[in-house]
């Protein structure tokens, strides 16, 4: 039996000990935004957060994380930098196809969480493991400043 | 996702009709993702043609016939509806067309997205689609009214009397606006009178594409469904020889091993048991005439070929005797390699058959063939089977397989299976799965006079063909994918001679994102740029001059030069290189700036992009394909490559197919020179001249030429 919390939800399931944190969010408990792209931690569409860090769920096996808690792109809105991030990516228009999205949204926050004013080499840095197809990473670099920025100002506040 | 609604094409298309009064059946609307459903679709409403609909909520829902993979259509082609309809654009919503004839390519005769030809492809159907419903309404208002309808405007989705501001809304006029007749004289507006259409428009997708909601493909889900995953040979066109499939069977989860014409799928309950048990397949594979294959012997082949006469794709003046007579005279090769899409979402497919129906849910970019594909396997009619098409997570031209490979397959899983099944391909599959852009070897020459001014051009291509056994085959001596960009080259020069060669090695080959021009910008900015040197000036100028007869090739051209700072001093170690390139009706000039390092890894630090795509609709989408096909190009030209071994792909995986990260990512500036001309395509042209403008910036800053890619660090490496 594996026990998770999802997004502030908990769940206990059964599933093969080894079956990749991916599949399970995706199959197991319906939660398709987290995507499968390369299933060896190459592209990072499968970011998620364990415990607010953020991981590779394509490549982490389910018991690993038993017990922990995870949060996903259906979650990360919650947060305030998630919700910064989600904002500003809205405002630069970043995604094209879509289906890095998630990845790229779930390695920003946790960028911005442990480095709330990131330069662009260290923007570069973290999000360098993170494949877009598309080509947007001007626009992801660009909307990472803007949260920033954004949350900044919110401090001052 | 399922929620259908049952409409009669041909009465809507005849007249405008109400929808809630039970009408005949044979038609169905799929909303789409969370945008769609949310219109009242069961309630009554407002469907003037097959791509409007209006809720009693005042909900405006735009049906797109084309796919959106990123590219921006569910935005811009709205726009163009939207800029006739007079509505508020927050109450637009988006849904993707069903298959039918209804919603064909207006070039094509088929449904399908690709080729760059979306906007204006739809230019005059979607403008008059929102002038149609328009009328109506203003209509139906003045007939409530009882007044002219002159006397009536339409603004932000109300229709409002001139005289006495007197206004209602289109949701409540869904019912007498349906018994209106669609007219037949249906003016449209000056391009001076657009709102809509050339101003900045905000994605209508991005909200879900930001929060997990957007469905792909890979998403898609229904009752009861299973996941199946084929184990493919490992050769192009070998088989299946004998398999033991005991060991897969015995994997928790894995309900099922059968053998389709593609290899052996294992159908499990879940993605992990079907890769576990397809891990534990035996198979012996009949590898079939390719397993000798080899890439450096199909370059052995191709060099041969290219020193022999080809197919003439052109011909102008007497080439060979000019180059017998030039003062100075260049001959040089280039190679380019295969190249995956790589799309970010590997290939997918959903099937749900029954005995008399077959629902399909994927990213495709060919509804028509791949239902048409889908039926023969299901032994359905066309018309039985339903295509339901997702969000792409890319396509670039892999999601419309003129095989209609990944849907076929998929169908013939199902067929076995009698069960809901969804056959997902790993980054592998999807890698090794073939349908590459093909390799192409270039033999090229051509000759100064003592003025340094260009005689004479000889160009020689060998490349498999692209077109050859697909819908679009012309079939002549010379598939026109192959030399397209090479064979219309805009500079003025007397003696032309273009030829092709087309071997027939077997390899699955397709369109990739900009197609021939992929191959051909590289070779010919490269070559001009190479031929500015040998005559001693400056490549732009060089350009410039013989471009006398195509304005707008030298209008970007002077463009990009002009804001990238041509000519300006750079820092130590920099150089800059410049393209143009004309492709799917736009003009693409880039200037890269680039330097290498001793060790020969080049850094690509900006590239300024200029573009004249003519009439333009959403100028941030512009920009954005512009940003989009520069990565994409700069991929290929600094990692991309797939290579053969004894018949195997050798590559499969981001691993040793690298794409462009975000660490390497050039600033990009877009500048739109201002055009009345037709509109132009967006989506591919920007990626053919990224190649040639990097390599000619390598050039400036090495004095060494890049003919063969990708680049390799070991040919820059000093000393």
């Amino acid at each position: 039996m594996i026990s998770l919390e999802v997004n502030g939800e908990k769940y206990n399931f059964d599933v093969g000990p080894d079956t990749p944190l991916l599949w399970v969010l995706r199959e197991t408990l319906g939660l398709t935004g987290t995507k499968y792209g390369c299933g060896m931690a190459l592209c990072g569409a499968c970011t998620v957060h364990v415990d607010g860090e953020a991981i590779r769920s394509c490549v982490t096996p389910v018991s690993s994380v038993n017990g922990k808690r995870i949060t996903t792109i259906e979650g990360i809105g919650k947060t305030i930098e998630g919700k910064a991030i989600q904002e500003a990516w809205i405002s630069d228009d970043v995604p094209q196809c879509g289906y890095c999205q998630s990845g790229q949204i779930m390695a920003a926050v946790a960028l911005l969480k442990r480095n709330p004013k990131p330069t662009d080499l260290e923007i570069d840095g973290t999000m360098g493991e993170i494949l877009c197809r598309c080509g947007t990473y001007q626009r992801v670099r660009r909307a990472i400043h803007r949260a920033a920025k954004k949350m900044a100002k919110g401090v001052k506040r | 996702m399922r929620e259908i609604i049952h409409l009669s094409r041909r009465s809507f298309l005849k007249n405008g009709m109400s929808v809630g009064g039970g009408l005949i059946l044979g038609f169905y609307l799929v909303p789409w993702g969370s945008l769609g459903g949310a219109s009242n679709p069961l309630g009554a409403s407002f469907m003037p043609n097959a791509f409007i609909r209006i809720g009693t909520d005042d909900i405006i829902t735009i049906i797109v016939n084309k796919s959106e993979m990123g590219q921006g259509v569910y935005t811009s082609l709205p726009m163009l509806v939207a800029e006739e309809l007079e509505v508020d654009w927050t109450k637009i919503q988006v849904e993707a067309a069903p298959v039918d004839s209804a919603y064909n390519h207006t070039q094509w005769g088929v449904q399908g997205t690709g080729g760059s030809t979306s906007v204006w492809s739809e230019w005059d159907r979607l403008r008059r689609a929102g002038a149609t419903a328009r009328m109506m309404l203003v209509k139906a208002a003045a007939d409530i009214w009882k007044v002219d309808p002159a006397n009536c405007r339409a603004e932000k989705g109300f229709v409002i009397q001139k005289t006495t501001g007197q206004r209602i809304s289109y949701g409540k006029l869904v019912e007498k606006a349906s018994q209106m007749k669609v007219p037949k004289d249906v003016p449209l507006k000056e391009p001076k009178e657009f709102k809509v259409i050339g101003k900045p428009k905000k994605r209508l997708d991005t909200p879900e594409k930001t929060n997990g909601k957007a469905i792909f493909g890979i998403d898609a889900k229904v009752p009861g469904m299973l996941t199946a995953l084929v184990a493919r040979s490992p050769v192009f066109g070998g088989k299946v020889k004998s398999y033991n499939a005991q060991k897969a069977k015995v994997i928790p989860g894995v309900k099922e091993v059968v053998q389709i014409d593609s290899g052996i799928a294992v159908i499990a309950e879940s993605f992990w048991s079907a890769n576990k048990g397809r891990e534990a397949l035996e198979i012996v594979w009949d590898e079939g005439p390719l397993a000798t294959l080899s890439t450096s012997g199909m370059r052995g082949q191709y060099m041969n070929l290219a020193k022999t006469p080809g197919a003439v794709a052109k011909k102008t003046g007497n080439p060979e005797s000019a180059l017998s007579k030039a003062a100075k005279q260049l001959k040089v090769e280039y190679e380019v390699p295969y190249l995956a899409h790589a799309c970010m979402e590997p290939l997918n497919c959903l099937v749900d058959l029954r005995t008399d129906h077959c629902e399909i849910w994927t990213g495709t970019q060919m509804q028509t063939m791949d239902r048409n594909a889908a039926a023969r396997v299901a032994g359905l009619k066309p018309e039985q089977v339903k295509i339901h098409t997702t969000f792409l997570g890319g396509g670039f031209g892999r999601r419309a397989n003129p095989q209609s490979d990944f849907v076929a397959e998929a169908v013939s899983v199902a067929k076995v299976v009698k069960k809901p099944v969804k056959v997902i391909w790993t980054r592998e599959d999807d890698m090794k799965g073939g349908y590459y852009r093909p390799m192409w070897y270039d033999r090229i020459s051509a000759g100064l006079d003592d003025q340094g001014n260009l005689i004479a051009w000889q160009h020689t291509i060998v490349g498999q063909s692209i077109l050859s056994g697909t819908p679009f085959d012309p079939k002549g001596d010379v598939d026109p994918a192959s030399v397209e960009g090479a064979k219309e080259i805009p500079y003025e020069i007397p003696n032309i001679l273009v030829d092709l060669h087309s071997p027939k090695i077997g390899v699955p080959v397709q369109w990739w994102r900009s197609v021939g021009h992929s191959h051909t910008a590289f070779v010919v900015e490269s070559f001009i740029d190479e031929l500015a040197n040998a005559a001693d000036r400056d490549p732009f100028e060089f350009r410039r001059k013989l471009l006398g007869k195509h304005p707008r090739h030298k209008g970007v051209l002077e463009h990009a030069a002009q804001k990238a700072g041509w000519g300006k001093p750079l820092p130590k170690g920099h150089g800059r290189g410049i393209a143009v390139h004309e492709s799917f009706g736009s003009f693409v000039a880039q200037v890269a700036e680039v330097s290498v390092n001793p060790t020969g890894e080049v850094r690509v630090h900006k590239v300024v992009c200029a573009i004249d795509c003519g009439r333009i609709v959403n100028p941030d989408t512009i920009k954005a394909q512009m940003e989009s096909g520069i990565v994409f190009g700069l991929s290929a030209v600094l990692h991309g490559e797939i290579t053969f071994r004894n018949g195997r792909v050798e590559q499969s995986n981001f691993n040793d197919y690298p794409l462009l990260r975000m660490n390497e990512m050039p600033v990009v500036e877009v500048y739109i020179v201002p055009s009345g001309e037709k509109s132009g395509g967006v989506g591919e042209p920007g990626v053919p001249p990224i190649a040639p403008a990097v390599c000619n910036a390598i050039f400036a800053v090495t004095g060494k030429r890049i003919r063969f890619l990708p680049i390799r660090s070991e040919d820059l490496k000093k000393g």
